[in-house]
C-alpha cells in the first residue's frame, strides 16, 4: 500500500475555493483521489467544484471521516491550518504553502507535541510539492503522469528536481511506490530521516532515492539512520555544489551557515554510510537503475 | 532582510537594551555636530553598511577632537568600504553613526538564532567578546554557553540568570543582565527577527551593560506583518540586479560567471547551476520564475538576467508541473524578439504541454538552441557561449 496516501485515504481539502485549492483539487480529483470535500471558514453548507465545503476541520471529519489534509492556504494564515488539522484529529497534513513565516513554524511543531505521539498528526512539508502514490492517489501539485507505479520511494526537498527524478526513472521503466516532497523550509514537518523509516518499514518499497539540498542538519541525520538502520538501498543527489556560503538559494532553508551543511560535506557524510551518490541532477535514472539491478 | 547598526540600536533600545548614546550623520559636518551632542572626551565614528568587520576595513574610527571627526567622515563617506563580508566590490557607505566612546571592562559575545536541529530559538554566548563566533567555536569552544527557549512561554528569567552568572558576571550586574537578555529575545519574537547578534555586549567601567555592536537581521516571509521594520530596508546596500528582480517577484541571485539561467523551482535551478560548472561553464546567476509563470513573468526573468552585463549566453531550464511549457515558450520567443538578443539561447522544456511550448519554438524561425535533457541543455549552452565568446575573453 505504499506509504502517507493510497486509493483509500479521504481527503479534506483546505482552501478549497482558492484559485490555487480550486485547480489542483480538480487536478487530484481527475486522477482518482478519494477528495471527500473541502474547508472554507463562512462557506460552510455550500458546494465547490462538486465537493461540500465546510466551516472548520472538526465539521468536516465528523460529516465525511477525512483522515487526511492537503492545505492550500496562503502563508500568512497556514500555521494556523496546520494546527487545527492537528486538533481535529487529522492523520497526516500535507502543506504547500511557500512562505510561512519561520516563528509560525516553531509555534506548528510546538503545537503538535501537545497530542501524544502515536495520535500526532504527521505534517509533511510546508514549502513541498506533496506526496503521490502512483496510480492510487496524491494531494500536491506533481504533474502525476511523470510517475510510474513501481517499488521505489522518492524523498525530496525540491519539487521540480524530485519530477527530474521520477521522470528519468520512467524513462528506464523504474516505478515510484510513493513519492515524498518534504518541502525546502528550514523547519518542516517531517524530516528525510522520518521518512526513510516510513520506507524502511514498507512492504512495497524496496529501495529510496533521496533529493537533498544545501544548508541544515536533515541529509546528516538521515545518513546517521541509514548506517544504522536501514536494510534498503538509498541513492542520493545534493544540489547546490556550486551555491555560494552564507546566500539563500531561493529555498528558505537552502542556505550554508555551518560545518556539514555544502552538498560536498553532505555527499561525503551520505558516501561514508554507505550510499550511492548520483553524481549529476541527470543521472538519477542511470544510478538508481544500477541500485536496484 | 538585513538592515544598519543604528536601525538595530535603536530597536534594541526600545525593547529595554542599553546601547550608547549617538547619532546618525550624512555629511563630515554633521558628524562634528552630532559629536558636539555627545558627552565624553572620545566619541566613534562608524560607518553604516550591511557587513561585519567594519574595523577592519577602516570603517570605525575613534576620534579625540573635531578634526579627526572630519576627516574620519570624509574618508569614509561615499566609500565602497570592503569587508570580507561584503565581497571584492564592497557596499557603498551613505551615513555615518557617530557614538559615545565607552570604557570597557568585559567584552560578552551574545546572539539569539533559529536553531534547524532545535526547530527553536538558541541563545549563544561566551564571555570571549569581540572575537567573531567562528573564531570563539575554534579557539575556545568550551565558552559557548547555549540556552534552549520554549516558544510557548518564551525565555524565561532563570534561564537569563543561569546564561549571566556562567558568563562570570558581578552578582551587582545580574538584574541588567537578566533584563538585556530577556529583552533581546522578546525583540526577536515580537520583530520577527531571524537573528539578534550583538558582538560585543560589554560591562563598561561605568558598571553598565551595554550593546556596542549590534546585527539583525529579518525573516523575509515575516515581513508582511512587520511593515515598521520593512521601512529600514536600505537598497543602496543590495545588490542593483538581485533588488530589480525582488521588486517584482523573481526569486534572483547575482553570482560570477557568463551564463544567465532562468528555471523553475529552487532545487532544479540549483541542480541547474552545478551542471553549467560540470559542462565546464560558469553561471552568472540563480533565477527561479516559480509556478504558473505567465509569458510576462518570463519577459521579465530575461530582463532580469541581462540586467548583468556580464551575460553573454541564457539556459532556460523548465519541468513544468503548475507551469505551462507553451507559456513559458510564448515568453521566450517575445523576449528574444522584444529585446532583440542576439547572444546564444538555449531552452529545455519539459512537462506539461511540452509539444505545444517545443512547437511555438519551432514556428518561431528564430535562432534558439533546444534540448531534451537536462545535460544536454547545459553542454548546448556551455558549448554555444563559447563558440560565440572568442577564448580570450573566457
Amino acid at each position: 500500500m505504499a506509504i502517507l496516501i493510497d486509493k483509500n485515504s479521504r481527503v479534506l481539502v483546505t482552501g478549497l475555493t482558492g484559485r490555487i485549492g480550486s485547480f489542483h483539487a480538480q487536478d487530484m480529483v481527475n486522477h482518482g483521489t478519494n477528495v471527500v470535500g473541502g474547508v472554507t471558514p463562512g462557506k460552510g453548507g455550500t458546494k465547490h467544484i462538486d465537493l461540500p465545503v465546510f466551516n472548520t476541520v472538526k465539521g468536516a471529519v465528523a460529516e465525511t471521516g477525512a483522515d487526511l489534509v492537503i492545505c492550500f492556504v496562503p502563508p500568512p494564515f497556514a500555521a494556523d491550518a496546520i494546527m487545527e488539522a492537528a486538533d481535529a484529529g487529522i492523520k497526516t497534513c500535507v502543506c504547500i504553502a511557500d512562505g510561512i513565516p519561520t516563528q509560525d513554524m516553531i509555534k506548528v511543531k510546538r503545537y503538535m507535541r501537545r497530542y501524544k505521539a502515536e495520535k500526532r498528526m504527521r505534517l509533511i512539508g510546508p514549502n513541498c510539492a506533496g506526496i503521490i502514490t502512483p496510480g492510487q492517489a496524491f494531494a500536491g501539485l506533481m504533474p502525476p503522469h511523470i510517475y510510474l507505479p513501481g517499488r521505489v520511494g522518492i524523498i525530496g526537498r525540491s519539487g521540480t528536481l524530485g519530477y527530474e527524478a521520477a521522470s528519468q526513472m520512467k524513462e528506464r521503466g523504474i516505478g515510484v511506490s510513493t513519492s515524498v516532497g518534504i518541502g525546502g523550509d528550514p523547519i518542516n514537518g517531517s524530516s528525510f530521516r522520518d521518512i526513510l523509516e516510513l520506507f524502511e518499514n514498507d512492504p512495497d518499497t524496496d529501495a529510496v532515492v533521496m533529493v537533498g539540498e544545501i544548508g541544515g542538519p536533515q541529509e546528516a541525520e538521515a545518513a546517521a539512520y541509514i548506517r544504522d538502520h536501514m536494510t534498503k538501498p538509498v541513492a542520493a543527489y545534493i544540489a547546490g555544489l556550486s551555491a555560494p556560503k552564507g546566500r539563500r538559494m531561493g529555498h528558505a532553508g537552502a542556505i550554508v551557515s555551518a560545518f556539514g551543511e555544502s552538498a560536498q560535506e553532505k555527499v561525503e557524510i551520505l558516501k561514508e554510510a554507505g550510499v550511492t551518490i548520483v553524481p549529476t541532477p541527470s543521472s538519477f535514472g542511470e544510478a538508481v537503475e544500477r541500485m536496484v539491478a | 532582510m538585513d538592515i544598519h547598526e543604528y536601525q538595530a540600536k535603536e530597536l534594541l533600545k526600545r525593547f529595554g537594551v542599553q546601547v550608547p548614546r549617538g547619532g546618525i550623520a550624512y555629511s563630515p559636518e554633521q558628524a562634528v555636530y552630532r559629536a558636539s551632542e555627545l558627552s565624553g572626551d572620545k566619541c566613534v565614528v562608524k560607518a553604516q553598511i550591511h557587513s561585519g568587520a567594519r574595523g577592519k576595513a577602516g570603517g570605525v574610527k575613534i576620534c579625540a577632537n573635531e578634526k579627526e571627526i572630519a576627516e574620519a567622515a570624509n574618508w569614509m563617506l561615499g566609500r565602497m568600504l570592503v569587508t570580507h563580508q561584503t565581497g571584492p566590490q564592497g557596499k557603498l557607505v551613505s551615513r555615518l553613526y557617530i557614538e559615545e566612546a565607552t570604557k570597557i571592562a568585559q567584552e560578552i559575545y551574545l546572539a539569539f538564532v533559529m536553531d534547524r536541529k532545535e526547530e527553536r530559538v538558541v541563545v549563544v554566548a561566551s564571555g570571549q567578546g569581540g572575537m567573531e563566533i567562528e573564531e570563539i567555536s575554534a579557539n575556545e569552544p568550551d565558552s559557548i554557553i547555549r540556552s534552549v527557549v520554549d516558544p510557548a512561554v518564551g525565555m524565561q528569567a532563570f534561564q537569563a540568570r543561569e546564561i549571566a552568572f556562567s558568563l562570570g558576571l558581578d552578582a551587582a550586574l545580574i538584574p541588567q543582565a537578566v533584563k538585556t537578555i530577556t529583552g533581546c529575545y522578546r525583540m526577536m519574537e515580537e520583530t520577527d527577527a531571524s537573528m539578534v547578534e550583538i558582538n560585543p555586549l560589554v560591562v563598561s567601567q561605568a558598571g553598565e551593560i551595554m550593546a556596542l555592536d549590534a546585527k539583525v537581521s529579518f525573516d523575509d516571509n515575516a515581513l508582511f506583518r512587520r511593515p515598521d521594520i520593512m521601512e529600514m530596508r536600505d537598497k543602496s546596500q543590495e545588490d542593483t540586479r538581485e533588488t530589480f528582480a525582488s521588486d517584482r517577484g523573481l526569486n534572483y541571485i547575482g553570482l560570477d560567471g557568463q551564463i544567465g539561467c532562468i528555471v523553475n523551482g529552487a532545487g532544479l535551478a540549483m541542480a541547474t547551476l552545478d551542471m553549467i560548472k560540470m559542462a565546464g561553464g560558469e553561471p552568472a546567476n540563480f533565477l527561479d520564475v516559480g509556478g504558473g509563470a505567465s509569458p510576462e513573468r518570463v519577459l521579465m526573468s530575461f530582463q532580469a538576467v541581462l540586467n548583468d552585463p556580464k551575460v553573454e549566453a541564457i539556459l532556460v531550464n523548465i519541468f513544468a508541473g503548475i507551469n505551462r511549457c507553451d507559456w513559458i515558450a510564448e515568453g521566450v520567443v517575445r523576449a528574444v524578439r522584444e529585446l532583440d538578443l542576439k547572444m546564444p539561447i538555449v531552452v529545455r522544456l519539459s512537462g506539461t504541454n511540452v509539444e505545444e511550448g517545443r512547437k511555438l519554438i519551432a514556428d518561431s524561425g528564430l535562432p534558439i538552441l533546444t534540448a531534451e535533457s537536462l545535460a544536454e541543455a547545459a553542454e548546448k549552452a556551455v558549448l554555444a557561449w563559447k563558440s560565440a565568446t572568442p577564448k580570450e575573453a573566457q
